[in-house]
């Protein structure tokens, strides 16, 4: 592995990162090309939040948003529901 | 007044946004999302419910970019919340992914019954409130808890007329229009609707809107139920402004008594 790869938690599943930011590994995570400000770059949108730690990171903070070693991320979207 | 500008000028504003159609759809329980998305369509709905859960490569955020381009506006729910903290952070959730302040705030006391725990409930409502959502409170048919919701900040509060999922009707339906006659905010009728008289009686009794599912989505045949459920609650509405008769003791003839034939 990647000395510079950082283990993280994503959704209850270990996973090794080499994203520089918040910003980058959701965009890995989602195969989505994403602006700075945290939305698709064809200008549709993401529909999906991140925690970190169980607190809500925005949109806008995920640039430039480091990932610690063990971070636990949960990452939502819509589903079907009452 | 006549009958289109009453229909026209009779929508339910909430938050300062009109919706024109009083029937607020959930998805849960579509088994396929071509079924669902006819289904949202049969309905007229312009607000639709939705779960935060994690997200998956597969299914992506297709549900989301689904009701976008259905112009259907997203209502996230807190389903599968047992506690108030576990139901603000899931509406921070909602919010952040769907762009939206609107909460549909559930807070469930345990699987068996999915009743609302009305403590947890307050206290959620509470803090939802103070973080600037607008919270459609999911409660139990107590007229004196649905005032409480309204007086702590609830946008809107949602009284079950039976379980969620049991198809019952309206169990209680004197509370319901007590609470209806006390309430300064829309009432919404959630839970439990089982077949379009239900809801058109939901209406009657002064519901503001109702809200279902199940009823719906697992219906031999979505579709037709979903229109069934846009033309009840049109009716309901409609019977609810237009005055019933009073009920009476004993018959009241409708044909004139006088000039009748000597036979």
């Amino acid at each position: 592995m990647n000395a510079l790869a950082k283990t993280v938690t994503v959704n209850g599943v270990q996973s090794a990162t080499l994203a520089p930011d918040l910003l980058h590994f959701v965009a890995e995570l989602t195969s989505r090309n994403l602006t700075s400000t945290g939305q698709p770059a064809d200008g549709s949108r993401l529909g999906v939040a991140v925690a970190v730690n169980s607190a809500v990171i925005p949109r806008s903070e995920w640039s430039g948003w480091e990932l610690t070693e063990g971070d636990d991320i949960e990452l939502v979207t819509a589903v079907q529901g009452g | 007044m006549d009958l289109s500008t009453t229909l026209s000028a009779d929508a339910l504003v909430i938050d300062g946004i009109p919706l024109n159609s009083r029937l607020i759809m959930g998805t849960g329980g579509a088994p396929s999302m071509e079924g669902l998305s006819e289904a949202l369509a049969a309905s007229g709905t312009e607000l639709t419910t939705v779960a935060m859960r994690r997200y998956t490569p597969e299914t992506g955020a297709s549900l989301f970019q689904l009701l976008h381009s259905q112009g259907i506006r997203i209502l996230p729910n807190t389903a599968g919340c047992f506690t108030a903290r576990e139901a603000v952070l899931t509406a921070e959730l909602g919010r952040e992914a769907l762009e939206t302040n609107w909460v549909k705030l559930e807070v469930i006391a345990d699987e068996h019954t999915l009743l609302p725990d009305s403590l947890e409930l307050v206290e959620a409502a509470e803090t939802l409130v103070s973080r600037g959502f607008t919270v459609f409170a999911y409660t139990n048919d107590d007229p004196v808890l649905a005032l409480r919701l309204e007086q702590l900040g609830a946008a809107v509060v949602m009284p079950l007329g039976a379980p969620i999922g049991t198809g019952l009707g309206i169990l209680n339906p004197h509370n319901i229009e007590l609470i209806v006659s006390r309430a300064g905010v829309p009432i919404v009728l959630d839970a439990g609707i089982g077949t379009a008289s239900d809801a058109a009686f939901a209406m009657e009794l002064g519901c503001d809107a109702v809200l279902l599912a199940t009823a719906v989505t697992r219906a031999q045949d979505p579709v037709a139920m979903a229109a069934a459920f846009r033309h009840a609650v049109l009716a309901g509405r409609l019977a609810s402004r237009a005055g019933r008769i009073p009920k009476r003791e004993h018959a009241l003839a409708s044909s004139p008594h006088d000039g009748r034939a000597d036979l």
